[in-house]
């Protein structure tokens, strides 16, 4: 229970309707898309407008509240966690497209609004806002900043900070200030804070308003989905596709686990494989046709079983659909999973998804491979039963291993996840002791309370709870069984 | 249930799809929110009461299920927690009443038509229901129509192209026997055999829908030896029959009669999607073109899966032009109860979607189940717009008539 005065002043903001403090109101905040961790906020307050946002996060600095904002509770970093007894700010309701201004081609926006929104909001003027999360049709634009997410498109367009022109933020000890502008160029003078924004996983403050960029929306597509009887060979044809010159809007491997679980999911009709490759084309008809001719040739040297071309925009949806369902439809292979987010160098692809094989072997657990393959990047899927002593142990020890890998040959211990609370522990393998003292000493001079996001991204601090499974009360009373 | 709710993986896709998140944008009332109270109910974390309010404004439209990656079975979940709880449930006296009531009434025709001409039981009724058969009670017209008698069976005009039998249902016979009246003469006009059994009746879904699943069981199982075996399918024209009746697997599991339950369910189909599959002789099709804006029955598009078939018949008809709308998926609000215990929700949602429809402006709007049909005519009413809102059957059997 959250502390009585702090209480009475969060009630001076709120309605009664707007903050929550019941146990069935913050139980289903306890966790985000990162189900291995929870935690029970101290409350959760709903604002409708950016006064309110400014007013809490005022109120917050100024008894040294810790706070996290929340989108729609997407993060597989954990990212929107509650504090134990802080307080979440959730931002949903925060969905307003307030501008889109077709001849600047951008968008003004607020957190809480859906990604896929502004995509159909830009629509009509036959413009789209690029990154693509495979969340999209849920997770929040303040998310993907806090993140800086990816998508499957990001190969060609770039993560979120590269569509992020200007931002009105409060920072966590209250400022209210604007970064960067409108100008689609980027033109601009002085450091990029829109830059140290993106992605600093909410240690900086809220963003109340988001200017984006918007795009054409490509003329043409074609979508080829290869399959192939070796992983390998697929990792192949993508290193022969990249040095063919070829820049496709985007190139994604899924291994056979990962096939099973989508086909489970949406039957997309996939053929039956060791390893499917999808490589989309986009853009310019007359430029698109050209580099399809190119892109079959190559396909077609790269031993390949099965090529397929979706013929129209439907089956273009549904090897999507798929590809973008895989890690929530691995729940039907497994009770419980890890989705790991790793880099590597895409020229040690094949490298690492070797690797990844031998590390599956030694810790005897399920590994399905779904991959961002065009900028190497990895989502290993863990698979384990909870319900088995030390199974998630593990596969903890497994996903630790994996990111082992992608820092020794070169790479990241995360392509678009984020640290979150999942990977912090890490953080200090990948950076050296003065780097992470130079992002500490930022982050201390923007918020000198640590209350933004408290206990995220830097190592150590207060852990909240692992999720314990084990049997169901009611399965120990024999009134439920697993068939 | 313990399956269903260890499948869900939390991602949040299902929250885009649910209606009650857009409206009310809290997790308790999204499907993987109402998911974690019902585990840390079952999990003694929580109490039921306290749950019990978000469980409740569920609308049980089964948006979450096609949007769900991981296959999460909500619809079952629902139902199982929703009998669970109805076990445990102390309700009070005059609401304990009112529900003995609707379980005594409403599967009956004959009883229900005698309570509903009094209208004196009406109040009572809708009190206690969590479904969409409340707000029709609600708007119970002063005066109920005529009954249609259909003949036990009608013979297929022209040559024969196939043989069903029509489940007559409950509450639609008395306030609207037009539809099934409809269903019986255009697919005798297409070539199909219509039987109409007259020991035939209520399936029990309404039943099971509020939780009272020995009393669905009775219901149903008087239909079992009531259809002629060699019909090509059982006919229903409710969308909310249809999906109940896909879940007897689940009622019946571990029961009496648990075969027959299923080669029943497995006869049922809905009538659109027996009807596309034959394909429309010839429809002579409307004079005028009729701009239509089909209205998805939550429980034909997320539970049954049907969204080409309906749009295939009406493409069908000449001069017949089929506009969509925004938001098609998403329930319009008639999930009864919302009527009473949830007015704001209901009226929000049902102005959202007769907003979206008058948008691409219709001549007419076409749906498949009778508490879509009740809720738009509503919202019409409060607009004072005359806009007909028809059954699939009824816009149909009218661009076929000779």
């Amino acid at each position: 229970m959250m502390n009585r005065g702090i209480l009475q002043a969060l009630q001076k903001i709120y309605p009664a309707d707007r903050l929550l403090t019941r146990d069935v109101e913050l139980l289903p905040y306890e966790s985000d898309a990162l189900t291995a961790f929870n935690a029970k906020p101290g409350a959760v307050v709903l604002p409708v407008n950016e006064e309110e946002i400014i007013d809490t996060v005022r109120l917050c600095h100024q008894l040294a509240l810790p706070f996290v904002a929340r989108g729609s509770g997407t993060s597989l970093s954990g990212g929107s966690l509650p504090i134990p007894e802080g307080l979440t700010i959730g931002l949903n309701r925060l969905n307003r497209i307030k501008k889109i201004d077709p001849l600047q081609r951008i968008a003004v926006v607020e957190p809480g609004v859906i990604n896929l929104h502004i995509t159909e909001a830009a629509q009509p003027y036959g413009l789209y806002y690029a990154p693509d999360p495979s969340s999209q049709s849920i997770c929040t634009i303040g998310g993907n900043i806090a993140f800086n997410s990816g998508g499957a498109h990001c190969l060609k367009y770039g993560m979120t900070s590269n569509h992020v022109l200007a931002m009105k933020v409060v920072l966590a000890d209250g400022t209210v200030t604007r970064f960067g502008g409108e100008s689609v160029d980027g033109v601009g003078i002085g450091p990029d804070l829109v830059g140290l924004f993106v992605g600093s996983e909410g240690l900086f403050g809220i963003a109340l308003e988001i200017t984006v960029r918007l795009m054409p929306q490509p003329e043409l597509y074609q979508t080829v989905l290869a399959a192939y009887d070796d992983l390998g060979r697929a990792g192949d044809a993508v290193s022969m596709v990249v040095a063919s010159g070829l820049l496709p809007g985007a190139m994604e491997i899924m291994d056979r686990l990962a096939i099973k679980a989508a086909e489970a999911s949406v039957s997309a009709g996939y053929p039956d494989a060791e390893a499917l490759l999808i490589v989309e084309l986009e853009g310019e008809a007359l430029q698109v046709e050209a580099e399809f001719e190119q892109l079959l040739g190559i396909i077609e040297k790269s031993s390949a079983i099965e090529v397929r071309v979706a013929q129209n925009e439907e089956e273009r949806t549904r090897i999507w659909k798929g590809r973008k369902g895989a890690f929530s439809a691995v729940g039907r292979l497994s009770p419980d999973y890890i989705v790991q987010d790793g880099v590597v160098p895409r020229s040690r692809l094949g490298e690492a998804l070797v690797e990844i094989g031998a590390l599956k072997d030694k810790y005897q657990l399920d590994v399905a491979n779904v991959f961002h393959a065009g900028d190497g990047n990895l989502h290993p899927l863990i698979l384990y039963d909870g319900r088995e002593a030390g199974a998630l142990e593990r596969a903890e020890a497994l996903a630790g291993e994996i990111l082992a890998l992608c820092i020794s040959l070169g790479g990241s211990i995360t392509g678009e996840h984020g640290i979150g609370m999942e990977k912090r522990d890490y953080l200090p393998a990948m950076f050296s002791e003065e780097e992470i003292d130079i992002m500490e000493g930022l982050r201390r001079a923007i918020d000198p309370n640590e209350i933004a996001n408290r206990g995220k991204m830097f190592p150590g601090g207060e852990a909240p709870a692992l999720s314990q499974h084990g049997v169901h009360p009611l399965e120990r009373a024999g009134l439920i069984s697993r068939e | 249930m313990a399956t269903a709710i260890e499948k869900c993986v939390h991602c949040g896709f299902c929250l885009a799809a649910c209606p009650t998140y857009n409206l009310l944008g809290e997790e308790m009332d999204s499907p993987r929110g109402r998911i974690y109270l019902m585990k840390n109910v079952l999990e003694e974390r929580l109490s039921a009461d306290d749950a019990q309010p978000y469980i409740d404004r569920c609308l049980g439209c089964m948006a979450c299920v096609p949007a769900c990656p991981s296959g999460v079975e909500y619809g079952d979940l629902l139902v199982s927690y929703r009998a669970l709880q109805e076990d445990q449930r102390r309700r009070p006296p005059l609401d304990a009443l009112a529900r003995k009531l609707v379980i005594e009434t409403l599967p009956y025709p004959r009883r229900f038509r005698l309570a509903a001409q009094t209208g004196k039981l009406s109040k009572a009724l809708t009190a206690a229901l969590p479904d969409a058969f409340a707000a029709m009670l609600n708007l119970l017209p002063a005066k109920l129509p005529p009954a249609l008698p259909i003949p036990p069976v009608m013979p297929a005009k022209g040559a024969r192209r196939g043989k069903v039998a029509l489940l007559p249902g409950c509450v639609q016979q008395v306030l609207a026997p037009e539809i099934n009246y409809a269903a019986a003469q255009l697919l005798a006009a297409n070539g199909v055999e219509v039987h109409n059994p007259p020991g035939a009746g209520c399936c029990g879904s309404i039943l099971l829908h509020i939780g009272a699943e020995r009393q669905a069981r009775d219901i149903a199982r008087r239909n079992f030896t009531q259809f002629p075996a060699d019909v090509d399918a059982i006919i229903t024209t409710a969308a909310g029959c249809g999906s109940g009746i896909n879940d007897y697997e689940l009622l019946f599991k571990s029961q009496p009669d648990a075969e027959r339950a299923t080669e029943f369910s497995q006869k049922v189909m809905d009538f659109s999607a027996y009807l596309a599959e034959l394909g429309l002789r010839q429809p002579a099709g409307f004079e005028e073109e009729r701009r239509v804006v089909y209205q998805d029955a939550c429980h034909l598009l997320h539970a049954q899966s049907q969204h080409a078939e309906p749009r295939a018949l009406l493409n069908q008809i000449p001069n017949l032009r089929l506009l969509e709308i925004a938001d098609a998926g998403m329930c319009c609000g008639s999930a009864g109860a919302y009527n009473i215990d949830q007015p704001a929700i209901a009226a929000q949602l049902g102005q959202r979607k007769i907003e979206s429809i008058l948008a691409v402006q219709p001549d007419v709007i076409v749906s498949a189940n009778i508490g879509c049909i009740t809720q738009l005519r509503q919202q019409l009413d409060r607009l004072g717009n005359p806009l007909p809102v028809l059954h699939i059957a009824e816009i149909l059997h009218q661009a076929c008539a000779d």
